[in-house]
């Protein structure tokens, strides 16, 4: 019946739904172009000395030369190749990470006394300033091996996985376990049909924290010391060479990799359950 | 019923149901129950809050236990009859999964009970035509009216054939016309299935419209105060809301109510 409208009238509608989404996005990037031009504007203003905080047309100016550099096949720009090996361990350990969580929670929550007996240690872990795990993990995996970066990230995002897994696991309606039990459902039929759709949405907002987690993560982590080529290690070289509007590309370009990093993970999340209230269509 | 003696579907002897015995929290939620239900039989157990009629629906249904007492179902017990998959039962929300189609969702008992893909499309097809929600198989629940999901959760129910059809206040969160509606269609429903249907409500008007027999029951402790035989002629419709004979079948479990409830006068309210 709804697709009995006139193939014009659906035009229409496409149009005004650009026109309001640009509507919707407008206010926001007008505060992003006003927290711009403000911030130029003191600088320049109050004479800021560059080592302070840089302008950020000098920022960007810095950051098109890296890309410039990048775009070329046979210059290298270390800033990119710094964003791609710290993409690649916060990455790994989201992977690992999540995926560990995910299984740990599946398995425990199968038997109510094992799940509740480990969420009392995994809610504790999870208050650890897992980052101060760094030094020992650059000790066990080697300061330049990835894997020492992987293991930080998949520690901090493992917990919060784990437990929101688990609460999707466990918080299913009264009625549906008894609809199951009268269909005389076996536990692997309720954990796949049931207790894991329900779940989905627990998890899923457990992987977009864990996105940004895991690209924080691995920045600090490489803090504590790593290859040349990683934003952590760039970010610290470039400030003490005082060379600012440097360490400043490293710091936007880890923002925009976390952007995209949750906006894949929003984005998977939206064609995995186009059915939950938070993707309806009303109207 | 003046035909010869039918099957007995459903037999309850001195079926008792304490909650936490023996502990300060301890509730009798049903002393002494005896009943019969023939096979075909549509019986609403009707009562106060607190009564014990979902815990009767539940411990046929085998999602209680009883205390003590005697339950069979078709001649197993409610365990038994369970594991052969002889209940369809339908709550007062629909629960749906949110995230399965329409048609899916009425798929989902012969899925987990591992009907073949075509067989399952079939019946589900079938189902969802009962119910006249045919065109809407593709649809999600949330894009359905509460009435509509209702009968979808009927048409699931039903989808494997079960034997008996348990229903705790399936309307109870449905306007007054919407339900009056939906009494219609499951009356419909029940002469073309000639399931046993035991019918947990709130409402006397819907239990004196649609029951056979209807088990008047009162609280504290939950007991079955009379059962009342109701010969309004077959098939009901909304004139059968009319005639006078409906309106003194009304007037009559009212007045048990009262009496049931006059022990405990402060849920005195709760009778529609």
């Amino acid at each position: 019946m709804a697709s009995a409208g006139a193939p014009s009238e659906g035009k229409l509608s496409a149009k005004t739904a650009i026109g309001g989404r640009l509507a919707y996005y407008f206010p926001t990037l007008a505060i992003a172009v006003a927290v711009i031009a403000l911030w130029e504007f003191i600088v320049v203003v109050f004479d800021i000395q560059q080592f302070l905080l840089p302008k950020p047309s000098a920022i960007f100016a810095e950051f098109m030369l890296q890309v410039d550099l990048w775009l070329r096949p046979h210059e290298r720009s270390i800033l990119f190749d710094a964003g791609g090996a710290t993409l690649w361990e916060a990455l790994g350990g989201f992977v690992i990470g999540c995926g560990g969580g995910i299984l740990v929670a599946l398995i425990t929550s199968r038997w109510t006394i094992i799940s509740e007996a480990t969420m009392p240690f995994a809610i504790a872990a999870n208050s650890v300033p897992i980052i101060a795990f760094a030094p020992i993990m650059n000790n066990w995996f080697g300061i330049t091996n990835p894997a020492s970066k992987m293991a930080i990230v998949a520690i901090i995002v493992f917990f919060p996985t784990m437990i929101n897994t688990v609460r999707g696991l466990t918080s299913v309606d009264a009625n549906q376990l008894e609809l199951m039990r009268s269909y005389a459902a076996s536990p692997a039929h309720i954990m796949f049909k049931l207790r894991l759709n329900n779940a989905l949405p627990y998890i899923f907002s457990a992987l977009r924290v864990a996105s940004a987690l895991s690209l924080i993560g691995a920045v600090v982590a490489e803090f504590f010391g790593g290859p040349r080529a990683t934003l952590g290690v760039y970010i610290t070289q470039e400030a003490s060479a005082f060379d600012f509007a440097k360490a400043w590309t490293a710091i936007l370009l880890a923002s925009l990799i976390g952007i995209a990093f949750y906006l894949a993970v929003l984005f998977m999340e939206r064609r995995l359950m186009p059915w939950h209230v938070s993707f309806r269509k009303t109207g | 019923m003046s035909e010869a003696k039918k099957d007995i579907a459903i037999s309850a002897k001195s079926l008792n149901k304490i909650f936490n015995p023996g502990s300060d929290e301890e509730v009798i939620a049903l002393q002494d129950i005896d009943l019969e239900i023939e096979a075909g039989e549509f019986i609403s157990l009707i009562g106060p809050s607190g009564c014990g009629k979902s815990t009767l629906m539940r411990l046929i249904g085998d999602l209680l236990a009883p205390s003590s007492g005697e339950l069979s179902v078709n001649g197993m017990s409610p365990p038994e009859a369970r594991l052969r998959r002889q209940y369809g039962m339908v709550f007062q929300a629909a629960t749906l999964y949110e995230w399965r189609s329409v048609i899916k969702n009425v798929e989902l008992p012969l899925e987990v009970m591992g009907y073949a893909k075509a067989e399952r499309r079939r019946l589900a097809e079938e189902k969802l035509a009962m119910v006249e929600l045919a065109d809407f198989a593709g649809h999600f629940p949330w894009q359905l009216s509460g009435g509509m999901q209702q009968r979808v959760s009927i048409a699931r129910a039903l989808v494997f054939d079960p034997a008996v059809l348990l229903m705790d206040e399936p309307f109870g969160a449905l306007d007054e016309f919407t339900r009056e509606r939906m009494n219609l269609e499951l009356l419909k429903i029940w002469e073309q299935t000639g399931k046993t249907i035991v019918f947990v409500t709130h409402s006397i008007s819907e239990a004196v419209f649609l029951s056979n027999r209807i088990v008047v029951m009162s609280p504290r402790p939950g007991r079955i105060t009379e059962i009342v035989d109701n010969a309004l002629p077959l098939p009901r419709d909304f004139n059968t809301r009319n005639v006078p004979a409906y309106h003194e079948l009304v007037a009559r479990v009212r007045d048990l109510l009262r009496d049931a409830v006059a022990a405990d006068p402060a849920r005195a309210d709760e009778v529609e």
